[in-house]
């Protein structure tokens, strides 16, 4: 059994914030196709095309056959606990600082044996686990091994919450509270037991439905915010910035059209004043607040949230200056990545595909629903992963673009 | 087993000269300087001069970038052999059997054969993330600190496979302690109770603090030539009556519970011409206690799973029953790195010597040696052995 989390007590002030010491991030090329898999919540290894051998750490060639046709195939992960040790000295400061640390050698079902990060309800040797890959606090994969049934808490273990950016007991703001997307997403975090939810709404003379039902609730905080005024920004980050543990960044200017439907580039600049520019105020104003407490005990900063569209990976020509809006933003998402990783920050980036909302009353479904969204932007926190591309759609299209990129693009052409 | 009847044997190589330039906990001073003492004091000892070594062999991990290549310029030598053995724990057997068999085959006539490694405040940590591809993909991400984990996970998978109880692996470093006593470049002066043993610290569990060896600087080192030169020279010296090694050995077991040893240590006997029960003693390399136990199991002195049983019937002090790591080992003598895995060569080049001093084996005539070396992932991977022989007096 974990025990649950408890609500943590309130900061001594006059204490130093403990800072980020990242656990060793350096993986050879290979290695990090393991980090590539996790980043988008799958656990894969090295799996001999010729003679079938899985094989684990990655090498360049199969330990078998010497065949160089290895392919990442998904694992189910299932193995046989056959030693654990628990950890009461490190020479890496990350663990040092959190000893004692668990792990465990793992005799997986489809061959290799795998160290492990071994979670607190998994019992000794010998026992059946469950093998995963999750992103540690440098964004590298490592791997874990899980109960073959855990229990209610699970989630709450100290290992695996130094993993994931779960929302329980920690400080959200989601910057739009005005689209039904913006509310699924409160509604969501409060569900996940998040303890404050800052939402922010631009233009409050501007009574659209549901803000009401969302501040309501007793987590929920009404803070003024609009991304495309940079003193805006400037004075949130100055009131809330150093209590902020995740930052959902879901504001976005959604019109469609693309060049030739539409004169001028007003409703293009919108887009981009939002959706580019918008993200590159709240970067600079939040990020070095989030990068400051990032280490800051079991419920500090951990996560930033980017809905982006699945558009971003290929210009979809119906909605093309949104599309290239959320190109910029993908790009500049990557950056902000790079930039909140040495501090331990993870950068989750959404793709979703059309979302069931006005701004594509003229798309046939399927769409995504609001709440389907919010819930898989929690899963992620929940989950420690990178990449989220929730829905049919997105897989669908994702699928197709790592196929061939070229043809998606004379797919998307022909308006399909 | 992998007998090879036709292997040519190692008669009339004599392997002499022990040198240990002594341990230090920390060093300012580099993996060369360490190597240059060792064979100034090869020279030293031996009344060669420096244009007589005509063979070089090298084993360091802190000589990075350099490699046996840099040694030679560095030390002003000009082999017409040279080899880099990068075994580490198991470099000293493997440095023997290729020094032996460049003397065999006249590509040299005398083989310095040097282990040295420096070891600053801060190399320790700096080495683990970069020792090997494996490590810094699959296990220094683990907050593992070295070896330590993974041998835990060895050393518990093996006590619950075989019944073994902490208090048996603490019965060959109390056992080992005593022997460092005898020696003065033991790098650890105070008796070990088996009391204190047990309370001591846990480093990665079941692992404690004297399961671990202390990592220091340091150098061994010793001359391969043949047995009329060592003669002619009046040098004392041991004779290799067999020698084995092993790489990667038992793949596919799952965890290591048994070492390479095992595979070839049939060859090894047949090409000595004797049975375990004949050696005398025997230099385990002890990076952990449980490889030591399972040296005992794998050449031979008793069977797999019996190891616990056997430490427990036997004192392994240098006047005891099963004489092992009579110089202290590196669990009471220091790991100088690479020079870690030379402590057993030039430890029973002494012994066959009647060299030991303190700890001088009663009557010692065959050693035997064992070499472990290089965890890259999650076991180690080198494997070696050799037996040495006393060198019987002829005139």
């Amino acid at each position: 059994m974990t025990m649950p989390l408890m609500r943590p007590k309130r900061k001594n002030p006059v204490l130093r914030t403990r800072q980020m010491n990242l656990p060793p991030w350096a993986r050879g090329r290979v290695a990090l196709g393991i980090t590539a898999a996790a980043a988008e919540g799958r656990f894969e290894l090295q799996t001999c095309e010729d003679c079938g051998t899985v094989q684990y750490p990655p090498r360049e060639a199969c330990r078998k056959c010497l065949s160089p046709r290895l392919h990442w195939r998904e694992q189910d992960g299932a193995g046989e606990l056959l030693g654990s040790t628990v950890l009461h000295h490190s020479n890496d400061l990350f663990f040092r600082e959190r000893l004692p640390w668990r792990l465990g050698l793992v005799h997986l079902d489809a061959g290799p044996t795998l160290m492990v990060h071994l979670h607190g309800e998994v019992g000794d040797a010998p026992a059946r686990v469950r093998v995963g890959a999750r992103l540690d606090r440098a964004g590298q994969a490592v791997l874990i091994g899980f109960p073959n049934e855990g229990s209610a808490h699970m989630a709450d273990d100290r290992m695996l919450r130094e993993m994931t950016s779960d929302p329980k007991f920690r400080k959200a703001l989601v910057t739009d509270g005005k689209t039904e997307v913006g509310q699924a997403i409160v509604r969501a975090l409060v569900k996940a037991g998040a303890d404050i939810v800052w939402v922010g709404h631009a233009e409050p003379w501007k009574k659209l439905g549901g803000l009401e039902d969302i501040s309501a609730l007793p987590q929920v905080t009404l803070v003024p915010l609009d991304l495309t005024n940079g003193r805006s920004v400037t004075e949130l980050a100055g009131e809330i910035g150093g209590k902020v543990d995740i930052v959902v960044n879901n504001a976005e200017v959604h019109r469609s059209f693309g060049i030739g439907a539409r004169r001028g580039t007003d409703v293009a600049k919108a887009e981009m004043d939002i959706n580019y520019f918008g993200l590159l105020r709240l970067a600079q104003e939040f990020g070095p607040a989030l990068k400051g407490r990032s280490a800051d005990g079991a419920t500090g900063a951990t996560a930033w949230v980017n809905l982006l569209s699945i558009y971003a990976l290929s210009n979809f020509p119906p909605h093309g200056t949104f599309s290239a809006s959320k190109a910029a933003a993908h790009s500049l998402a990557q950056c902000l990545r790079a930039e909140m990783r040495p501090a331990g920050i993870r950068v989750i980036n959404v793709f979703p595909g059309p979302i069931d909302d006005e701004w594509n009353q003229h798309t046939p479904p399927p769409k995504l629903a609001p709440a389907t969204l919010a819930n898989a932007i929690v899963k992620a926190l929940r989950d420690g992963i990178e990449d989220v591309y929730p829905g049919d759609v997105a897989q669908e299209w994702l699928e197709r673009w790592r196929d061939n990129p070229k043809i998606l693009e004379r797919e998307l052409a022909a308006g399909s | 087993m992998a007998t090879r009847t036709s292997r040519m044997s190692y008669d009339g190589v004599a392997v002499a000269v022990p040198v240990t330039v002594p341990y230090q906990r920390y060093s300012t001073l580099g993996a060369h300087w360490f190597l240059g003492q060792a064979v100034a004091g090869l020279l030293e000892a031996s009344g060669l001069a420096k244009e007589q070594i005509d063979g070089l062999c090298v084993s360091s991990f802190s000589l990075a970038p350099d490699t046996a290549v840099g040694v030679t310029q560095h030390l002003g030598l000009s082999p017409r052999w040279l080899d880099h053995v990068p075994t580490g724990g198991a470099s000293g057997v493997m440095c023997l059997r290729r020094a032996a068999r460049a003397v065999q085959a006249g590509d040299a006539e005398v083989v310095a054969c040097v282990a040295a490694d420096t070891n600053h405040v801060d190399s320790f940590r700096q080495t683990l993330g970069s020792f090997s591809d494996f490590a810094r993909d699959a296990t220094y991400p683990y907050g593992s600190g070295g070896p330590n984990s993974i041998f835990a996970m060895i050393t518990a998978n093996y006590m619950r496979s075989f019944g073994a109880k902490r208090e048996d692996f603490g019965r060959i470093c109390v056992d080992q302690r005593s022997n460092a006593l005898g020696n003065p470049n033991a790098m650890f002066k105070k008796a070990l109770s088996l009391d204190e043993y047990m309370a001591a610290r846990p480093i990665s569990e079941p692992i404690h603090l004297f399961d671990c060896v202390m990592p220091c600087a340091g150098a061994e080192a010793f001359l391969v030539m043949s047995e009329a030169r060592a003669r002619d020279m009046g040098l004392p010296h041991a004779l290799i009556r067999g020698a084995i090694e092993r790489h990667n050995a038992y793949a596919d077991d799952p965890v290591m519970f048994r070492g390479g040893w095992r595979v070839d240590r049939d060859d090894l006997y047949a090409q000595a011409g004797v049975a375990p029960a004949a050696i005398d003693f025997i230099q385990t390399y002890d990076d952990y206690p449980v490889i030591a136990m399972m040296q005992f199991e794998d050449l031979g002195f008793c069977e797999k799973g019996e190891g616990p049983a056997f430490v427990r019937s036997h004192t392994m002090t240098s006047g005891g029953s099963f004489p092992n790591n009579t110089s202290g080992g590196q669990l009471s003598a220091g790991q100088a790195g690479a020079a870690g895995g030379f402590l057993g060569m030039t430890e029973t080049i002494r012994q066959l010597s009647g060299d030991a001093g303190a700890r001088q084996v009663p009557d010692a005539r065959l050693g035997l040696v064992a070499g472990f070396g290089m965890v890259t992932y999650d076991r180690c991977l080198c494997t070696g052995a050799v037996i040495l022989g006393k060198a019987e007096a002829t005139t």
